[in-house]
């Protein structure tokens, strides 16, 4: 789960990072009052995504009228297809130097990893390119930690000047911050030297790890929710994953290998998928919930029902499915492709109560849903 | 890693619904179960075995070369951690949704001490005519039947479909080995690649992968090395950018992880890439004679 900037710097705040002074504000009066006590200012757009300089959506303010101008602006742009709700209201830094600074989780070393660079300000992938050498890397294990020898060792051969000493303390306690509140990524770009010499996070972004969530309660209500279209909302309710997209062949499937695979040979075969929903693991007893939302969907013009079962037993969805196909009657037509676990019962079911045969493969089922949806199927 | 039938076998979590369904199955089919743990049941019978309050004190009377964890997301770095500590060298991990950083500390833990881990998120391992580990429908002769070919997928329902269409095309599994659909995994594509290349049993293999992160990359440069054919089968060509695909590990962002990097590095390593599951049982009848 993605945090805004402002909810960000709340978690290095409260882990003593120095951030700058700032105001949330959802309003151009509420702008204007921020910095009538703040001083000259700078107005931030709220968004979880980047670019948002790029886009307008950060303005200088000498004083509150600018500020309120400035708010009137930003408030209600639409950035990278984020709708701007709030900004927050900063004060100016005088920037001296800036650097990047991160700690994310690490597939290739299993582990996290800390990453600095002495050129900040730019986005990551803008470093990388204009001056590879410049991101120092380290492969932290999880179990040893990462203390301030550690940090040091990092920054040997930077020339940072009076700051090392602060820079090392600012990694270590940025460290922490990662492993206290679960993050998959947290990090501070620019992290600046101002005129006065303090080290401050100008800009920082905290991604939550998904399964960290049940155990970090303070945090719950904090992060921007993903968007979702009236369908995708109903599915999160249900406990399912369901993603909305633009073809007519509707997809339920279990385990997300599989659905994936249903759509990719959809595609494969010259149709579009509608969606993509997974009913495997332990919402495999959700056949018939998950059935009705692929069925609200009015681009939908035939329907696959792809069933490989492991844990997911596939005679207990095809029943759910069968019950809701009962109880809606719905006209689309369906072409089921059913084995593994539990497959003998469920074609007996489906034959018995549906007087349906399923397709001996997924291709065959899905060829027949393509040519259905184009209107020259049975 | 693969499991032999002869490998002493602990069910952590085995009183539970699913730990006791998914026991008996792999009862059925030859697995060696031992012992079972669950600490407010220690002392009692389940499933004809003794159940033991930890895997420490399991393996106190009986050496554990294996253990299945059936055990909820936020217990299992300490069940695993218990397994760890009682010297056990193979742990399959079963359980989707385990905080990341749990999963660092007990795979950092696993390094420490020899031991491998499959999994998180996996559906498991199977040696069909031996045994199997985990909750793959290895019981289904159509699925599983011995053979020469072996098969490594992140995802446990598109493998078992791999593994039908094998079955269906008159060919036989050395291996199933369930990597899991996690981000952070303990065994890569690339181990397990190299587990079934040192198999003798294994005359080919299948990789079936998915969009994001970077193992299928990894493990065409092995591959590029093997003298056994591969073959692959990729998920999520049609999935769309910046969404989590069901897994947690299944997701395309900017151009990391995608399709078309994962098939071109493969291709390029000689691999034939497959447009459809249903190609994998004549691609395989192509190149094992």
């Amino acid at each position: 789960m993605n945090f805004e900037e402002y909810a960000s710097k709340l978690l290095l705040a409260a882990s003593g990072i120095d951030v700058p002074r700032g105001r949330v504000a959802v309003s151009a009066a509420e702008a204007a009052a921020a910095a009538g006590e703040l001083g000259p200012v700078v107005i931030k757009a709220q968004v979880p995504t980047g670019k948002r300089g790029k886009a307008g959506g950060i303005l200088p303010a000498g004083d509150d009228a600018q500020a309120r101008e400035a708010a009137h602006r930003i408030l209600g742009m639409d950035i990278g297809g984020h709708r701007v709700e709030r900004v927050l209201v900063e004060e100016q830094a005088s920037i001296a130097r800036e650097f990047y600074a991160a700690v994310l989780n690490n597939p290739a070393s299993k582990g996290p990893m800390v990453m600095f660079s002495a050129t900040g300000g730019m986005d990551i992938e803008e470093i990388a390119r204009t001056n590879s050498e410049a991101m120092r890397e380290a492969a932290v294990d999880i179990r040893v930690g990462f203390d301030g020898a550690a940090a040091e060792r990092l920054l040997t051969g930077l020339e940072l000047g009076e700051a090392q000493q602060d820079v090392a303390d600012f990694l270590v306690k940025l460290y922490a911050c990662y492993c206290k509140h679960d993050a998959e990524l947290l990090e501070v770009n620019p992290l600046a030297v101002l005129a006065d010499g303090r080290l401050v996070a100008l800009d920082c972004k905290f991604v939550l790890d998904d399964s960290g969530v049940k155990r970090q309660p303070e945090l719950e209500g904090r992060g921007t929710p993903e968007r979702l279209t009236a369908l995708e909302e109903r599915g999160r309710d249900l406990g399912l994953r369901y993603i909305g997209l633009d073809g007519s062949i509707g997809v339920l499937a279990n385990g997300a290998g599989l659905t994936m695979t249903t759509m990719d040979v959809i595609a494969h075969h010259g149709g579009e998928p509608a969606n993509f929903l997974e009913i495997g693991g332990e919402a495999y007893t959700k056949a018939k919930p998950a059935l009705e939302l692929v069925l609200d969907n009015p681009n939908v013009k035939s329907l696959v029902v792809n069933f490989c079962g492991a844990f997911a037993r596939t005679d207990v969805m095809t029943e759910g499915v069968i019950d809701a196909w009962q109880a809606l009657a719905p006209e689309v037509p369906v072409f089921f492709s059913v084995h593994g676990t539990g497959a003998e019962e469920a074609i007996a079911m489906l034959e018995s109560r549906l007087r349906m045969t399923p397709h001996p493969n997924m291709d065959e089922a899905i060829v027949a849903a393509i040519a259905a949806a184009a209107g020259d199927g049975p | 890693m693969i499991v032999r039938g002869n490998e002493r076998v602990l069910v952590q979590g085995i009183t539970g619904r699913q730990g006791t369904f998914w026991t008996e199955r792999m009862q059925e089919c030859g697995t060696r179960i031992v012992a079972g743990v669950n600490p407010r049941k220690a002392g009692e019978t389940h499933c004809g075995v003794p159940v033991y309050a930890s895997a420490v004190e399991a393996a106190r009377d009986d050496a554990i070369d294996v253990s299945v964890l059936f055990i909820p997301p936020l217990a299992v770095r300490d069940a695993a951690l218990d397994a760890i500590e009682a010297g056990v060298k193979k742990l399959v991990i079963l359980t989707e949704h385990i905080p990341v950083q749990d999963v660092m500390v007990l795979l950092s833990a696993a390094r420490a001490n020899g031991a491998s881990v499959l999994g998180p998120n996996t559906a498991g391992l199977v040696t069909p005519g031996e045994c199997f580990v985990g909750f793959m429908p290895a019981f289904s002769a159509s699925i599983f039947r011995p053979g020469q070919v072996g098969v490594i997928s992140r995802s446990g329902s598109l493998g078992t479909l791999i593994c039908l269409n094998l079955v269906q095309a008159g060919h036989g599994e050395s291996a199933f080995v369930g990597i899991g659909g996690d981000p952070i995994i303990g065994t890569t594509t690339r181990d397990a690649l190299q587990a079934l290349d040192t198999d003798e049993q294994t005359r080919a293999v299948v990789m079936v992968g998915e969009i994001g992160g970077a193992m299928e990359e990894e493990a065409a440069e092995y591959a590029a090395d093997m003298s056994k054919p591969v073959v692959a089968f990729i998920a999520g060509r049609a999935s769309p950018p910046g969404k989590k695909m069901g897994h947690a590990g299944a997701i395309v962002m900017g151009d990391q992880g995608t399709y078309a990097s994962k098939r071109d590095a493969l291709e390029r390593a000689g691999v034939a890439v497959l447009d459809t599951p249903s190609d994998v049982g004549g691609a395989i009848s192509e190149l094992v004679q």
